[in-house]
């Protein structure tokens, strides 16, 4: 029933969204409407809100479902509930990589300035969510392994996905001319995207300590039904916080970078 | 690959070999770091020899990685500095070309003097013959590795603010693959269960990154030159 009504809601507003993009963009590509920082800029302010807001909606209904309604674990106790932030933490590590990745590629190719902008407005979130996945692992994996921090394949390539971070972070940040520093920054997040496939199937390839997919797309889960509704809306409650969070900080990159044009300077906010 | 290509290859391998072989003191140096920093672990870790045998082949495989992330500070830095890579960049040769001669050339000067010397260095850490096989083997695939994928690293930090530390910070994430499977097969041949899978993943880091690497390299010198 949830299922039916989220896509008869999402079916409608793609169609919208079509209609207005194909009525704007009369003139050009209407794929690249959105690749302008003017319009991607009002876009964004319009978005980020609601994004907001479904964001904290799912999170407390998640944290609920975790904290307040699943039972406590045969094996592990109350201490496997850090479950809720590590799993999708991790998740979203890997997936704001491949976003990354995702930008780059466009940009490289296309040679548009807004997708510089979205991958550096990627990053520290992705590092921050790449940081919490191995500490909240360093905190669930004392009681349960006894060990603060093991060598074994998933977190050493999780680690290894910080370090790309900070390397993509460090680099931008060194390089004065922004467009240079765009297409480096760039460079680096598609040669460092081969990582993103060895931490996910590290699992499978690895005789590894670190637990094996328990939630796959092609087969049932193998945990409690609660567990898991309480994991997913977690998950989607940090991949809204994500794109809020990556939209308003776009929206700053863009400012700072187009402040020389006319839009910026007649915005209603700077004017006197 | 026409005539003219193949002589800017070896036009341009034997310029750097030329130009390494007259500046021999910046080679030596990356190479007797090596030599030093694997006398230092032993003075102190303690002369016990069966733990400087366990950990002989990390210690090598580091220092090896730490001098060829020394050594790849000057790969781009004189020919940028005096406008030889713009010429070679706008030059009817491709990019990619040129550039995996002189990663060539930076292999020859700076990786394989590793190579050659990790079996005596091995001998201070009291390896057996076969371990000094296996690891003067890992090395040989490995560190091509290194001077490939480094050399995506040192033309994406060409001329930049701090580029020595940060060259390191945006290259060792990409070695630690290569650490990890080159230490592991010298273990993986002391503990008799054959190093074999070990090198197959070894060679399968190394054919991709001989393909990619100087094409990744070339992308990276045209941001670099802009």
């Amino acid at each position: 029933m949830v299922c039916q009504v989220s896509s008869v809601v999402g079916l409608f507003c793609a169609l919208r969204s079509y209609q207005l993009v194909i009525n704007k963009s009369r003139s050009g590509n209407p794929w690249f409407y959105f690749a302008a920082p003017h319009t991607f800029f009002g876009l964004a302010g319009r978005a980020w809100p609601w994004l907001a807001a479904m964001a904290t909606l799912l999170l407390l209904a998640g944290l609920w479902l975790g904290f307040m309604v699943a039972p406590t674990d045969f094996q592990q106790g109350e201490g496997y509930r850090i479950i809720f932030v590590h799993v999708p933490a991790s998740w979203m590590s890997m997936v704001i990589y491949m976003a990354m990745a995702f930008w780059s590629v466009l940009g490289l190719t296309f040679n548009t300035r807004l997708s510089g902008m979205m991958t550096r407005a990627l990053a520290p979130t992705g590092a921050l969510f790449a940081f919490l996945s191995l500490w909240t692992g360093a905190l669930w994996g004392k009681p349960m392994w006894g060990a603060w921090w093991v060598w074994d394949a998933r977190l050493t390539s999780e680690l290894i996905l910080f370090f790309l971070y900070l390397g993509y972070i460090a680099l931008t940040s060194a390089i004065d001319d922004t467009r240079r520093g765009d297409r480096a920054g760039a460079l680096v997040a598609i040669v460092g995207a081969i990582n993103v496939p060895i931490i996910y199937f590290s699992v499978k390839w690895w005789n590894t300590l670190h637990q094996g997919a328990s939630v796959s797309l092609t087969k049932s889960p193998t945990m409690a039904s609660v567990m898991l509704w309480g994991m997913l809306l977690m998950a989607m409650a940090f991949w809204l916080y994500t794109v809020a969070l990556v939209l308003y900080r776009v929206r700053t990159l863009i400012l700072q970078r187009e402040r020389h044009a006319a839009w910026v300077q007649d915005l209603p906010e700077l004017q006197p | 690959m026409s005539a003219p290509s193949v002589h800017a290859f070896m036009a341009v391998l034997q310029r750097d070999l030329l130009l390494a072989m007259r500046r021999k003191s910046e080679v030596l140096t990356a190479v007797f770091f090596f030599v030093v920093v694997a006398a230092l672990f032993p003075l102190g870790i303690g002369p016990e020899l069966n733990t400087l045998r366990l950990v002989a082949p990390g210690v090598l495989w580091v220092g090896a990685l730490l001098s060829s992330m020394l050594a790849l500070q000057r790969l781009f830095e004189a020919d940028f500095r005096d406008g030889t890579l713009e010429q070679m960049a706008v030059s009817p040769t491709p990019l990619a070309l040129l550039v995996a001669a002189k990663l060539l050339a930076h292999w020859l000067v700076s990786g394989l003097p590793l190579v050659l010397l990790a079996p005596v260095l091995g001998l201070q850490f009291d390896l057996p013959v076969e371990a000094l096989l296996t690891l003067t083997l890992a090395l040989l695939v490995g560190t091509p590795i290194l001077s490939l994928v480094g050399g995506i690293g040192a033309a994406l930090t060409l001329g930049v603010r701090g580029g020595g530390v940060l060259l390191s910070l945006l290259v060792l994430p990409l070695f630690v693959p290569v650490l990890v499977f080159g230490a592991g097969a010298v273990e993986a041949q002391a503990s008799g269960l054959g190093s074999q899978a070990h090198f197959s993943i070894l060679l399968a880091m190394l054919l991709p990154a001989a393909f990619f690497g100087p094409w990744a390299c070339a992308s990276a010198l045209r941001i670099a030159l802009e």
